[in-house]
């Protein structure tokens, strides 16, 4: 209480006569956003143990996952998120350029991501195994569609992030906002590795 | 035992003469023990919110402003003594039910096959049963009698004093089976089978009724349950056999079709394994059956070239999809993965659901296989 | 290639003439009527009146916690009463259709009205209600000057509001849900309802869902972070308390009906197979996951309830709340257990019995915290000096309905007992009887308890008691019968009777329905009369019932700023202890004050919700799409604003408050 008047006299000082400057509470709200986004995909994922094996007389994931083709994919996610680490470590350098560049290399893979996880839709949907066919095809497309979109978002903000910066520069505001999309990227890599493993591993080794 | 008969006749006519409270004055034993639990529950719990009330409005009253005789003491606000009295006195109320719910949960599980008649007679080995199996349609309901081999809508009859068990499916929605004279309600799912064991110990006519909402028609979703004598139950079955038509698959798949308040309606013979078929979602021929499904499932599904079987399985789709192609495809999916799953997959009577014992059709919340 | 059927149903979707309710619904085109003629007599006053302007500038648009926090409130009273009008038109439904008499509501009409009952009390009704008085109540509790997120708090209600707009939509265009109000599958499927009612329902509660998540997230930052200096955890005023525990709720709760209601959105537009009866579909998980949420958002409403009980009974009866520590840990457990208990609403549904003595048995375990917080509030009346102004008259027919509630709670939470009541009537009675009971009599003393804070003058107390009496006995005249019809083996959501012995007891209900409305009626008088009384009933104090926690410190209405020096807590009931040891008010020195900026984004982003759930609702593709872009564009640009806020300037902050001087001075 370093800017309450001392409290040397008798009567406690029941008022600050300085203004106060609570701590920011951006970090404390998004992380517990993160927290209720976690819900959801804890959701999709009870989803998906219960109806993951519900192949309605159809395809498992045995027969549809190319789990080369994934790995891929989860290398891409994992390598953005390491980018977007470098980008962080440049801004606390307070180098614009660095920053940003490194920004730029997270979107591509995070772009790369989304390419090759549509390209395996795509695939998917072609054979036949439409989120349609059956219960576990249905909490598939879910849970990974939804972790895409999360990505999808990430790299429109990402991009908006990047106009922000180079415009505004790396004031205050957009370092705050940095470190939000940088909770969000690590966020959505972290559920990927929850959907690697569950989905894709389990569901093809298991 | 005795204390609650007692206090439950003093409690009824105390309550409400005049109308039928059927809840508190079932009968059947299973609803009677039911009735018990509610009585000895409040009685315990009455304990305590009884003091309560009455320290309300004394609190509210002696200690309003104008009593300025009454103590104040605006610091007083702890007391660990107080405290450990306010904790302990529900905490003693609840583990007395906690008991009593642990016990009577199991006791008085639907699944569970029953050991008496009622409190003075014991169930056995000799005693006759009854197996009835319910369908809940849109808005009606059908009882399948597979040991007489009859089935009626809308109207259901059982000697006294024989254990019935009830199984209980449903074709379309959720409902929920509900005989308060007889025993609690259980769920009546589509592609599902729940069960229900009671006992009817008094001859007479008593309400049934859907208690979960189903739709346009759930209103008029009611039956009439009679509880018979031996010899008034075999007339019956006979009035039935005489006077009703056959049921299968077809006349079942006309009669699944939604109405409302259907009358009585009586069938002579059953067509068999129609049971089964609702129960597994095939009664249209070229259907796929829900336990063959499973299995197929369980063996780790039938592999990337499987599209027919998707037709084959649709059910929900059954009513708007009656001109198109769906509803008479020919049933030539493909099996499962393992050789002999292969063939005769297109016959859903000869499917394996008929044994008694072990249905392969899924119960309450086994629908997903275990790895 | 587009002929004009084509062209017409890419534009309309599947909207046409025939979809207007009102064109074939006497009932339905009356109420049009109404609101047409009413809406527009408002539309018209604020336009003569030329007020547009004022409101805009001044309320929609505002960021402020107080003004947010009372546009909640409007929203939920304007919801009430449309609820209320369900409420009354089931009770007569139910009075008089009996044997040959279809009653006026034929089923299809019926069964959206009992849907659409249970959605808007709890969702729009219930819901905005406590978390428009937390809104308002909360910063001023904890001496903050706003919430974390000012601007987030202003988009969070008008999302509510979007939501409330879809569901009053569907009664003139298209049709509710007739589903119930929790649209079990298979039943809410695309096969079995396969109209726009439950895309109403599906659309209209994602909206408000947003809405509700982001205050929740927005009131634990506040509550966490912008606490006055020297309030650790255990000095928060109870009211906090339970509105930390209540928000926490909301974001471990809310996000799991969003995902669920995402699934069964899927099954309905892509032919997905969650909750289907085939290929491998679990209706069953759907009644999992909707309780999981369900029972959480019970105690969402129940708990801030508690919390102004305490505040309400500590404070007339003129003493410290009896057993603090007790009553923290009890929200607290609450808040835990609530988690573990969902499935007692489905016992019936079959699982073993060890699951359902398990889920039992943890119901039952909350009724012990429960019970520790009612004799807390007996203790604190205990050696107290009770004032009986009108929030005490709801703090004691709290206490003794809700312990009747209670207690038929606990009897459905054991199984087998309720398998013989599940889905009755006496389950009716039982929820209503602990929301009416609990949550709705605390809202109503909240705001009879608050109102001089918020608008500088007293709720006047006769009408305020005529509407307590109103209520209690209404309550007790509506829901008493139905106990005993459950008893007598009575389902619910059933609209025509065979058995004429069951009549009487539903015109007795319907009997207090009309009482209930009486004391409504009241309520809304009170708020009338009381506005022209108000120089009679004016507060200058600022502490006009001698409050205990800091939202009385400060003046009534509290200034935007709230409070001109940040407030130093040094014990419970801060206020009291201020005014116990002496405290002075500052009259010199003021700062300029750092303030957010109002902002219109809420509004915009709320409107295309609003279509674009529209368009989603009526297939609409065109309009959901551009709706779409538009939110995204709007909300990107928001993000470029970087001036969100301004200083409010000392000589204006110095002048405030020596107004406030001066009123004091006149009052001694």
């Amino acid at each position: 209480m370093s800017n309450t008047q001392a409290a040397t006299s008798e009567k406690p000082v029941f008022y600050l006569t300085e203004e106060h400057h609570p701590e920011n509470s951006t970090n404390l709200g998004f992380w517990i956003y993160l927290m209720s986004d976690c819900l959801m995909f804890a959701v999709l994922f009870a989803t998906y143990a219960v109806l993951g094996r519900n192949y309605a007389a159809g395809p498992s994931p045995a027969d549809l996952f190319d789990l080369k083709l994934v790995a891929i994919n989860t290398a891409m996610l994992l390598f953005s998120s390491i980018t977007y680490g470098f980008a962080m470590l440049r801004m606390e350098k307070s180098d614009k350029s660095g920053t940003l560049m490194w920004l730029g290399i997270t979107g591509l893979f995070g772009l790369a991501f989304l390419a090759i996880e549509l390209y395996e839709f795509h695939h998917l949907i072609q054979e036949g195994a439409t989120p349609q066919r059956s219960a576990f095809l249905s909490a598939f497309f879910a849970l990974v569609g939804t972790h895409g979109l999360h990505v999808t978002f990430g790299c429109i903000w990402l991009v908006t992030l990047m106009v922000q910066v180079a415009k505004y520069g790396l004031i205050e505001d957009n370092r705050r906002r940095l470190m939000c999309l940088s909770m969000f990227w690590h966020f959505l890599d972290v559920i990927w590795i929850g959907v690697f493993s569950l989905v894709y591993l389990v569901g093809v080794l298991g | 035992m005795k204390l609650i008969r007692r206090l439950s006749a003093l409690a009824l006519p105390l309550a409400l003469s005049g109308c039928d409270l059927v809840v508190m004055s079932p009968s059947g034993d299973i609803a009677t023990q039911q009735r018990d639990l509610i009585i000895v529950s409040v009685v315990l719990m009455l304990l305590i919110i009884v003091p309560v009330i009455c320290l309300t409005f004394y609190f509210a009253w002696h200690y309003r402003r104008s009593n300025i005789n009454a103590k104040y003491d605006p610091e007083w606000h702890h007391s660990t003594r107080l405290e450990v009295v306010i904790w302990a006195a529900p905490l003693a109320i609840i583990i007395a039910l906690g008991a009593v719910t642990w016990v009577s949960t199991h006791r008085l599980d639907p699944y569970r096959p029953l050991d008496r008649i009622d409190a003075n007679r014991p169930v056995t080995p000799e005693t006759k049963t009854i197996t009835i199996e319910v369908v809940a349609l849109d808005w009606k309901w059908l009882f399948l009698y597979p040991e007489q081999g009859i089935a009626t809508v809308n109207e259901i009859a059982a000697p006294i004093d024989t254990p019935i068990e009830f199984k209980i499916t449903g074709s379309t929605v959720m409902n929920s089976f509900y005989i308060p004279a007889l025993a609690g309600q259980i769920y009546a799912m589509p592609g599902m089978q729940t069960k229900l064991h009671a006992v009817m110990n008094k001859e007479g006519v008593y309400e049934g009724f859907s208690a979960n909402y189903s739709g346009d028609g759930f209103s008029g979703m009611r039956f009439k349950f009679h509880g018979m004598s031996n010899d008034n139950f075999g007339q019956w079955v006979a009035r039935v056999k005489e006077q009703g038509s056959a049921l299968n698959r077809d006349a079942y798949l006309k009669l699944e079709r939604p109405s409302n308040r259907v009358p009585v309606t009586y069938f002579a013979t059953v067509e068999d394994g129609l049971y089964d078929a609702i129960l597994n979602l095939c009664v249209k021929p070229g259907q796929m059956c829900a336990n063959e499904m499973m299995h197929i499932d369980m063996m780790g599904g039938a592999g990337k070239d499987s599209h027919e079987n998707r037709k084959r399985l649709e059910y929900d789709t059954r009513w708007s999809a009656d001109a198109g192609p769906g509803a008479t495809h020919p049933a030539t999916g493909h099996g499962a993965k393992e050789p002999t799953q292969a063939e005769g997959v297109n016959a859903p009577a000869e499917a394996p659901a008929g044994h008694e014992g072990h249905s392969v059709a899924p119960d309450q919340l086994n629908t997903n296989p275990k790895p | 290639m587009f002929t004009n059927t084509n062209l017409m149903e890419f534009i309309f979707g599947r909207l046409s003439w025939s979809s207007l309710a009102f064109t074939h619904d006497p009932i339905i085109l009356a109420t049009f009527v109404v609101v047409v003629i009413g809406g527009s007599a408002v539309v018209g006053a604020i336009t003569y009146f030329r007020l547009w302007g004022y409101l805009w500038r001044e309320w929609f648009t505002s960021v402020d916690h107080k003004k947010i926090g009372i546009m909640y409130v409007i929203l939920s009273l304007v919801m009430l009463l449309r609820g209320f009008a369900d409420a009354i038109m089931m009770r007569t439904q139910q009075a008089i259709a009996f044997g040959a008499n279809e009653g006026y509501l034929p089923p299809y009409h019926y069964d959206q009205i009992f849907t659409a009952h249970g959605v808007i009390m709890i969702f729009f009704f219930a819901m905005p209600l406590v978390t428009g008085i937390m809104n308002y109540v909360v910063p001023l509790q904890i001496g903050a000057r706003d919430v974390s997120f000012p601007f987030l708090n202003n988009f969070s209600f008008w999302m509510t509001t979007a939501g409330a707009v879809i569901i009053m939509i569907s009664l003139f265009v298209g049709e509710f849900a007739r589903t119930g109000w929790l649209a079990y599958p298979p039943l809410s499927g695309a096969d079995y309802s396969p109209g726009v009612g439950v895309d109403y329902y599906i659309w209209g509660l994602q909206v408000a869902g947003v809405g509700t998540t982001l205050s929740g997230i927005n009131l634990i930052a506040t509550i966490v972070k912008m606490r006055a200096p020297g309030m650790t955890m255990m000095k928060m005023p109870i009211f906090t308390w339970t509105s930390l525990c209540t928000n926490v709720l909301i974001v471990a709760s809310f996000p799991i009906l969003t995902a669920t209601l995402v699934l069964l959105t899927l099954d309905r537009y892509v032919g997905t197979n969650f909750f289907t009866n085939d290929l491998g579909g679990n209706p069953m998980m759907y009644v999992n996951l909707i309780w999981i949420w369900g029972h959480p958002e019970v105690y969402i409403l129940i708990l801030p309830a508690f919390g102004i009980f305490s505040e309400i009974v500590s404070t007339y009866s003129g003493k410290r709340l009896f057993g603090y520590a007790s009553m923290v840990y009890a929200t607290v457990v609450i808040t835990i257990l609530s988690y573990i208990v969902w499935l007692h609403h489905f016992f019936t549904m079959g699982s073993g019995a060890s699951v359902n003595a398990f889920f039992g048995i943890t119901t039952m375990i909350i009724s012990i915290p429960t019970g520790a917080k009612i004799f807390n509030w007996l203790f604190t009346m205990y050696r107290g000096r009770i004032r009986y102004e009108v929030p005490m008259y709801w703090t004691i027919g709290f206490m003794v309905t809700f312990v009747i509630g209670g207690m038929t709670g606990v009897m459905l939470a054991i199984p087998p007992a309720d398998f013989v009541l599940h889905n009755s009537l006496f389950l009716v009675a039982h929820f209503h009887n602990v929301i009416i009971g609990g949550v709705v009599f605390g809202l109503l003393a909240g705001i009879n308890f608050w109102y001089p804070k918020a608008f500088g003058y007293r709720l006047d107390p006769f009408w305020g008691k005529m509407s307590f009496w109103f209520w209690l006995t209404g309550f007790y005249f509506a829901f008493m019968p139905l106990y005993v019809l459950g008893l007598m083996g009575v389902t619910r959501r059933v609209n025509h009777f065979e058995d004429p012995s069951l009549q009487i007891w539903f015109i007795i209900a319907a009997f207090g329905a009309f009482l209930i409305a009486l004391g409504i009626a009241s309520f809304v008088i009170q708020i009338v009369v009381s506005f022209f009384k108000r120089e009679q009933l004016r507060d200058t104090t600022g502490d006009p019932w001698n409050g205990r926690t800091l939202e009385w410190s400060t003046s009534s209405p509290p200034p935007e700023y709230n409070f001109a020096f940040t407030p130093v807590v040094y014990d419970h009931d801060s206020w009291y202890d201020m005014k116990n040891r002496g405290y002075v008010r500052p009259l010199e020195g003021f700062k300029p004050i750092h303030m957010p900026k109002n902002t219109g984004t809420g509004v915009i982003l709320s409107a295309f919700s609003v279509s674009l759930a529209f368009g989603l609702i009526w297939y609409m593709w065109w309009l959901a799409a551009l709706s779409f872009i538009a939110i995204m564009v709007v909300s990107i640009a928001h993000t470029f604003n970087y001036k969100r806020d301004y200083y409010i300037q000392a000589e204006t902050v110095t002048a405030t408050e020596n107004a406030r001087t001066k009123q004091l001075a006149e009052q001694a």
